[in-house]
């Protein structure tokens, strides 16, 4: 008997202190020292509105900005795919040898290929045919951006090379030198292109 | 390998090799020195005494009956989470089965998720039940195994300790402080905390995006600490919230790996004897290296069925090329490797990428893992399966050289062992059992999402992890249909409970028995010849067991693909 009251106040402080005291703590200390971050990285434009995070994929499909990797995010009650949905993220979770992931893989190779002006034969990233496992990887890798280089300078009627050097510049190194891979942000370097080539803006 | 991925797994070891003798440490410290005043406050204000100790059916009745009340708290707060509070998303509550499934998820610290969490739960319910229960799940791991540890250092006494002391002694000196630090650097990176709901982003082409926000990095540090690993979000720590750097990834999986390797240190204090402790670190940390070398060569190889296709699985300056599919871009694959090989090894369940993609040579680690359940995860319970693993290979000994087995000074004698085997028993029972089954019925079946092989493998997958209170998946299964809520539910609580009952017998009953001191004719265990001796008990006991399910499996699979078969 005097366990189950021993039980019932111990669960009831428990829940208390891990349930409320402690988030509630971590959220006090963490927005005055880390507000940007606490609120979730957000990018705001000109007029204050958000335009996403710095941490989580947009799906970008006109031709004069960078494109993320596939994604396997689902609606919001998950019972089909949409990709890029930041309300619901998931990965394929499809297996190697799994019929479905080889055409996936080919697909998304051919479509890849045709936005980006690719011969047929020409070798794509790895990582711009697989999804990932968020479904909201914000980056990309550098061989990857390369090659929607081009697309991105025709559109925007601006040299390779400016857009190469801004590659170069937006380009994230390993944290702390050695964690890591070294990538692109899709949506920093989109942003960083429309603030460096305004003129293009509107096509 | 390129020399990078070298650089990222030699420092990370090394901090694990350097860190865990000194936290295990601090552990013995812990429980071997007086109350502080803040805890007896807490007793005072729980009507607890600390100083009564109990036997060890009465500590068993104490973890069974406290973890039944933390259970049905966490469930009502789930089931009935339309009516409380922060939910102006205006959620449905999880139904019953899913609701069951949970709490009995996260009070055995197995934190296998069948909801998922971004779109299925208020804040509230990730803060009053997910936190709560994850601090609660992990106390009680630890309290469990600091009880059989006495069963070792105690003689001639039926006294195993107290509960509540052993309970609130690691939470108010270890856990919460270090949660509470780590969650603050986890805000630092990038993971959210906030009691907001969503965000609106109105993106660059103009479409809407709906962000969903909360308190994502107190529980981030806690999920990784506790050996939880019950992610905020569906994705777990692949999300980029949840784990938003390369440096938050290295975290996470040091955070599972720092008290996980610090208990055989902590262990071997305990006892009285380092020694001890270092050898059983020598076998767990030899087979974590083993699982690593195996998982990183595996996820590195390019798929030879799309080796026709113009598409470059090479690692170069420009990309890291493998199996980069349900992987995220920032970790790459040496990253992914560390942190699924340690989130294995420690029971913890959390995941930085899907493992449902992962090659059938890293799926075989993750089973072998979990099935020898050998590893000192789930905060103490797994390294009561080791030293349960540790008796058998001395009594296997004992038996070949016809003397009476001696542990630690403890004759091991029929009772023992017989505990020690039912023990063991549990595991190939709840886990080949259920697969069999769910394999030939309907409601098994239609759950499964990848075809061949790999399909066989997610429901193997599914009830090793739940047995082992691992918690990860491969997340393809369809786990949410009452078959498996249910089932699964019924697995982890018996998964935890059934095998941990029988090792606290069996340290009651090691702690009436008399020490006896070393002689000339003592089997030492303290030595490469143990750690052999128990690296070949274990590597047969699985091999005995499980071989068939890993043919069918991971091997079936793995030489298809090198035959270019696909499903």
């Amino acid at each position: 008997m005097k366990l189950l009251g021993q039980s019932f106040r111990a669960t009831v402080l428990l829940m208390i202190v891990c349930g409320a005291l402690y988030p509630a703590a971590v959220t006090a200390v963490g927005n005055i020292l880390f507000s940007h971050q606490a609120q979730g990285s957000l990018v705001k434009g000109g007029n204050g509105q958000v335009l996403g995070s710095t941490l989580i994929a947009q799906g970008f499909k006109d031709p004069k900005y960078f494109h993320p990797r596939p994604s396997a995010a689902m609606t919001p009650d998950g019972s089909a795919a949409q990709p890029y949905d930041a309300a619901f993220s998931s990965a394929s979770n499809l297996g190697p040898d799994n019929s479905a992931e080889i055409k996936a893989m080919t697909d998304a190779a051919a479509a890849y290929r045709l936005e980006n002006h690719l011969s047929p034969g020409s070798v794509v990233p790895i990582d711009a045919v697989t999804a990932s496992g968020s479904g909201l990887d914000p980056d990309i890798s550098l061989m990857n951006a390369e090659l929607q280089a081009p697309r991105v300078a025709e559109s925007r009627h601006i040299s390779l090379d400016r857009v190469k050097e801004l590659i170069r510049k937006k380009t994230i190194k390993p944290q702390l030198g050695f964690l890591g891979t070294s990538r692109i942000n899709v949506l920093m370097i989109n942003i960083a292109l429309d603030n460096e080539h305004p003129a293009e803006k509107t096509n | 390998m390129i020399a990078n991925d070298w650089i990222q797994i030699f420092i990370s070891l090394a901090f694990v090799v350097l860190m865990a003798p000194l936290v295990g440490r601090y552990l013995a410290w812990i429980y071997q020195s007086q109350s502080l005043s803040l805890e007896k406050g807490l007793y005072r204000l729980l009507k607890i005494d600390a100083d009564k100790e109990m036997t060890w059916k009465e500590y068993g009745v104490a973890i069974v009956v406290s973890n039944g009340f933390f259970f049905v708290a966490g469930f009502l707060v789930l089931w009935a989470q339309a009516i409380l509070p922060l939910n102006p998303r205006h959620l449905s509550p999880l139904s019953a089965e899913v609701a069951f499934n949970t709490a009995a998820s996260f009070v055995t610290n197995t934190n296998w998720q069948a909801y998922a969490g971004e779109a299925q739960l208020s804040n509230f319910s990730q803060m009053l039940a997910i936190t709560f229960l994850m601090f609660v799940g992990a106390n009680t791991g630890m309290a469990s195994l600091v009880a059989i540890f006495r069963g070792f250092t105690r003689s001639g006494t039926t006294m195993m300790g107290n509960y509540w002391s052993d309970f609130f002694r690691f939470f108010v000196r270890a856990f919460l402080p270090a949660c509470f630090l780590m969650a603050l650097v986890h805000v630092w990176q990038g993971s959210p905390q906030t009691f907001k709901t969503t965000v609106t982003a109105k993106t660059m082409e103009g479409s809407q995006q709906t962000l969903i926000v909360g308190p994502v990095a107190s529980l981030e540090s806690l999920k990784q600490l506790g050996t939880n690993g019950g992610g905020f979000y569906n994705a777990n720590g692949a999300h980029p919230y949840e784990n938003p750097t390369p440096l938050t990834n290295t975290l996470e999986f040091l955070e599972m790996g720092i008290f996980t390797f610090a208990l055989p240190f902590f262990f071997g204090r305990m006892i009285g004897r380092p020694r001890q402790g270092q050898v059983f670190f020598a076998v767990i940390f030899s087979l974590y290296l083993a699982g690593l070398g195996v998982i990183e060569y595996s996820e590195k190889m390019p798929n030879p069925l799309i080796a026709h296709q113009a598409i470059s699985q090479q690692i170069t300056p420009l990309q890291d090329g493998g199996n980069t599919e349900g992987k995220e871009t920032r970790f790459g694959i040496t990253q992914t490797s560390l942190f699924s090989n340690t989130t294995i090894a420690a029971t913890t369940g959390a995941v930085d990428g899907a493992m449902d993609s992962m090659n059938p040579l890293s799926v075989l680690v993750y089973l072998v893992h979990m099935f020898l359940n050998e590893e000192p995860g789930g905060k103490g319970v797994g390294f009561a399966g080791l030293i349960k693993e540790a008796i058998l290979a001395i009594f296997l000994a004992g038996l070949m050289v016809g003397r009476t087995p001696e542990f630690l000074g403890k004759k091991i004698e029929s009772k023992e062992v017989k505990l020690a085997v039912l023990s063991l028993l549990i595991t190939p029972l709840l886990v080949l059992g259920l697969t069999a089954l769910s394999v030939v019925i309907p409601a098994g079946k239609s759950s499964m999402d990848n075809p061949g092989p790999h399909g066989f493998m997610e429901v193997l997958y599914a009830f090793a992890s739940g047995n082992a209170n691992n918690g990860s998946a491969m997340a393809g299964l369809n786990v949410s249909t009452p078959y498996y809520a249910i089932l699964i539910g019924v697995e982890m609580l018996f998964g935890r409970f059934l095998p941990l009952l029988p090792l606290l017998a069996m340290a009651g009953s090691l702690a009436r028995k008399k020490t006896h001191p070393e002689t000339a004719g003592t089997f030492k265990t303290d030595t490469t010849l143990f750690v052999v001796l128990l690296f070949g008990f274990m590597v047969l006991f699985a091999a005995l067991t499980f071989f068939p399910p890993l043919i069918l499996g991971p091997l079936l699979e793995h030489l298809s693909i090198l035959h270019g078969i696909s499903f």
